[in-house]
């Protein structure tokens, strides 16, 4: 790959998003970051050093108010300044829902290009954490999914995300990027010093396999690199694993194509199943490949319940739960 | 007033033939203290007011040991919870409520047990006083079915009749109260409904949206601020434009009260509660008080505020300590009695803890119990006969 010459330094994904929020602030003169808590560091330590940097000026706290957060990150955009807003964990982005749907998504649409707030990037924390509960745990990206004129875009390592938070904060379109929190201190890679991008709407092949196509996102990625491990060994069944990265707008020609040549299509994230971002891969790959299908598509998801506080063991979909449902669409 | 106790006590020591001093171990009869002390009690702030609540408190030797007793349960409460916390038995997210247990003792004193509460994410004071036993919150936190949500619901979600919980989202609880609140006029009951929130949620905008209804239709409402002086790590000097928090209501009238000292909370909340059981309308209390511990477990407290600021609050405003020091000067108890209670209550914790260590956690059935309005667990779409969940394909 391209980033393989360039001088490295070991970084967790906080650290990694540290670093690109670094760049930003160092090549960009009109980026501002704000958000509860950012200014001594952010409770996950992403802005750390920040505004020692940059200044107060470009590394603020805002009130609790996350309506308020989003609404006053669509004006600075709008008027020019690249703005990075944090919502503290994506739980909390609901009352900021409205300013997304209706205010973010829409502006560049109903204003005939006249105005848009492309500079308007925001972070969250998201998924699962082993202990977060009700609030600290939700991956609501799929409410997001149905919203026309955003971006909504999760890295699953370091290097990862660093390149795709950069392509947001570049993109001329408001994006959502959601940092799988359990990942924060827990994935650690060799990460570029400098800033590059990785491109949106390109999902990315981890693996090549003939057999079965596993999509995943985020944290589910490792627990899938797992699972066609042990496809490999005890089913002897070759996994192609796909990272999607963007979920909106996804990248259907890659899922696509890989499913015409495996013949079947496991989907997995922790999110409920019922109207899950599964939902709708698995709707448009079988539009697209349907006779190509060998069994039906499956998808191994969080089940209809709110994330739980005692049961968060049994909810989220392990690496068993998907093993079984690759045994499954392999005996179809 | 002393002088004159001093003397009635001596007398009766006189008649009684005992001569205290010389005994190695003190009893004193319940007519040796004083039934009934008045206290002169803060001035609170008023906004849009005429008058405030009294300057003076009556507390009677048995209240002022029942507040003792409930503060100081809630106070070991807290702590168990601590160090259930550091020992990995209790997980996920604990917001202590020690430092500001005169709030919640205060205003219960104040309501009946048919009004109304709603608070915010610190509320196993709250989930105590309105009648839930120690046992059923440690074992809510430890995540087992003798908790008071089945172990569902963890530390910010503790339910009690009238008590609306325990609510994780900060602010949202706020419309919530004043529903509530509209409920009791709708039905003519003569309730009200105090509805807390903290001073990082009073700069959310759908407070603002419940001061407005909750004014315009005259709902029996108390918004009450919890003002302990930091939202998470950040003070309320850097988060608010106003630290007014009492006068936010604008159109609202508002008190503002001293957080801890027990019957300073109470008669305010007499005072509101009398406000709007009269059809006047809302009103907007602020609490100003402290919390000892960090915002969570994970939160160490003391990067964004000194530790001498701490020792400071403890050693002069402690709402416990206040209370005690009271009845001591005033001669309503004695230094043994508090000790039992603290002994009695230590056990009743430690029985708590042991009980919400050793339940057992609820059966996977719960998973899927009450998602919807059904009484057996409801057939969820799982994804594969691991889960013992029927699958729709």
């Amino acid at each position: 790959e391209s980033l393989v010459h360039w001088p490295t330094q070991k970084m967790n994904l906080f650290q990694s998003v540290t670093s690109a929020l670094d760049n930003t602030l160092a090549s960009d003169p009109t980026a501002v970051i704000f958000g509860e808590d950012v200014a001594f560091g952010g409770v996950f330590r992403c802005t750390v050093g920040l505004r020692d940097k940059y200044g107060k000026d470009r590394v603020f706290n805002t009130p609790l108010c996350e309506q308020g957060i989003v609404g006053f990150g669509i004006g600075a955009a709008v008027a020019g300044a690249t703005a990075i807003a944090e919502i503290q964990f994506a739980d909390y982005i609901y009352p900021a829902f409205d300013q997304i749907v209706n205010e973010a998504a829409k502006y560049r649409y109903r204003s005939g290009n006249l105005f848009d707030c492309g500079n308007l990037t925001i972070r969250a924390p998201w998924g699962c954490v082993g202990h977060g509960s009700l609030y600290h745990s939700q991956s609501p990206e799929a409410f997001f999914a149905h919203c026309p004129g955003i971006k909504v875009v999760i890295p699953r390592s370091p290097v990862q995300a660093k390149g795709l938070l950069l392509a947001c904060i570049a993109d001329q379109n408001p994006c959502i990027f959601f940092e799988p929190k359990i990942l924060y201190r827990a994935a650690v890679e060799q990460v570029p010093v400098e800033p590059y991008t990785i491109p949106l709407s390109q999902a990315e092949i981890l693996q090549e396999g003939s057999d079965v196509t596993l999509v995943a996102w985020g944290t589910q990625i490792h627990v899938m690199r797992e699972v066609a491990n042990m496809a490999q060994e005890k089913l002897g069944v070759s996994c192609e694993l796909i990272d999607l990265q963007t979920i909106l707008p996804w990248d259907t020609e890659t899922v696509c194509k890989s499913v015409v040549k495996t013949g079947r299509l496991l989907i997995s994230h922790e999110a409920p199943i019922t109207g899950g971002f599964a939902a709708e891969i698995s709707s448009t790959v079988q539009e697209e490949c349907f006779l190509n299908l060998e069994a039906p598509i499956s998808r191994v998801c969080g089940y209809d319940t709110p994330f739980p506080h005692i049961f968060e063991p049994f909810y989220i979909p392990d690496k068993w739960k998907c093993f079984e449902a690759i045994k499954k669409m392999i005996n179809y | 007033m002393k002088n004159m106790l001093t003397i009635i006590s001596n007398a009766l020591c006189r008649i009684t033939g005992r001569n205290v001093g010389t005994r190695a171990v003190v009893s004193r009869s319940f007519a040796d203290f004083t039934s009934q002390a008045t206290f002169d009690i803060k001035k609170c702030d008023v906004h849009r007011l005429e008058e405030g609540p009294p300057l003076k408190a009556e507390l009677t030797r048995e209240q002022g040991l029942r507040y003792y007793r409930i503060m100081q349960t809630v106070r070991r409460m807290e702590l168990k919870a601590d160090q259930l916390y550091k020992q990995k038995i209790i997980r996920g997210f604990c917001h202590l409520y020690d430092g500001q247990e005169a709030c919640a003792v205060g205003i219960e004193a104040a309501i009946n047990p048919s009004d109304h509460l709603i608070t915010a994410y610190r509320a196993h004071g709250y989930t105590y006083t309105r009648g839930i036993a120690v046992k059923e919150i440690l074992a809510e936190l430890t995540g087992r079915r003798g908790g008071v949500a089945k172990g569902k619901g963890g530390s910010m979600h503790m339910y009690a009749p009238h008590f609306y919980g325990g609510n994780g989202i900060v602010g949202a609880q706020v419309p919530l109260g004043a529903g509530i609140a509209l409920a009791c006029q709708y039905q003519g009951n003569n309730q009200v409904c105090v509805a807390l929130y903290g001073d990082g949620a009073a700069n959310q905008g759908q407070l603002f949206e419940s001061f407005n209804m909750a004014a315009l239709w005259k709902l029996p409402c108390i918004f009450t601020c919890e003002n302990n002086q930091y939202g998470m790590g950040t003070s309320v000097e850097r988060a608010s434009a106003s630290t007014d928090y009492y006068k936010r209501g604008d159109f609202i009238p508002g008190i503002r009260v001293d957080g801890m000292d027990v019957l300073c909370v109470r008669e305010a909340f007499k005072f509101a509660a009398e406000h709007c059981r009269s059809g006047k309308g809302p009103i907007v209390m602020e609490l100003k008080t402290y919390r000892y511990h960090g915002h969570s477990m994970s939160d160490p407290g003391v990067s964004y505020r000194t530790r001498e600021e701490i020792q400071e609050v403890r050693s002069k405003s402690d709402p416990i300590t206040m209370l005690k020091e009271r009845m001591l000067s005033n001669n309503m108890a004695s230094v043994e009695e508090f000790k039992e209670i603290d002994i009695a209550i230590r056990k009743e914790v430690e029985e708590a803890a042991q009980y919400a260590t050793s339940d057992p956690e609820p059966p996977l059935e719960e998973l899927c119990n009450h998602i919807f309005s059904n009484d057996s667990p409801l057939e969820v779409r799982g994804t594969n006969p691991w889960a013992r969940l029927k699958s729709v394909s």
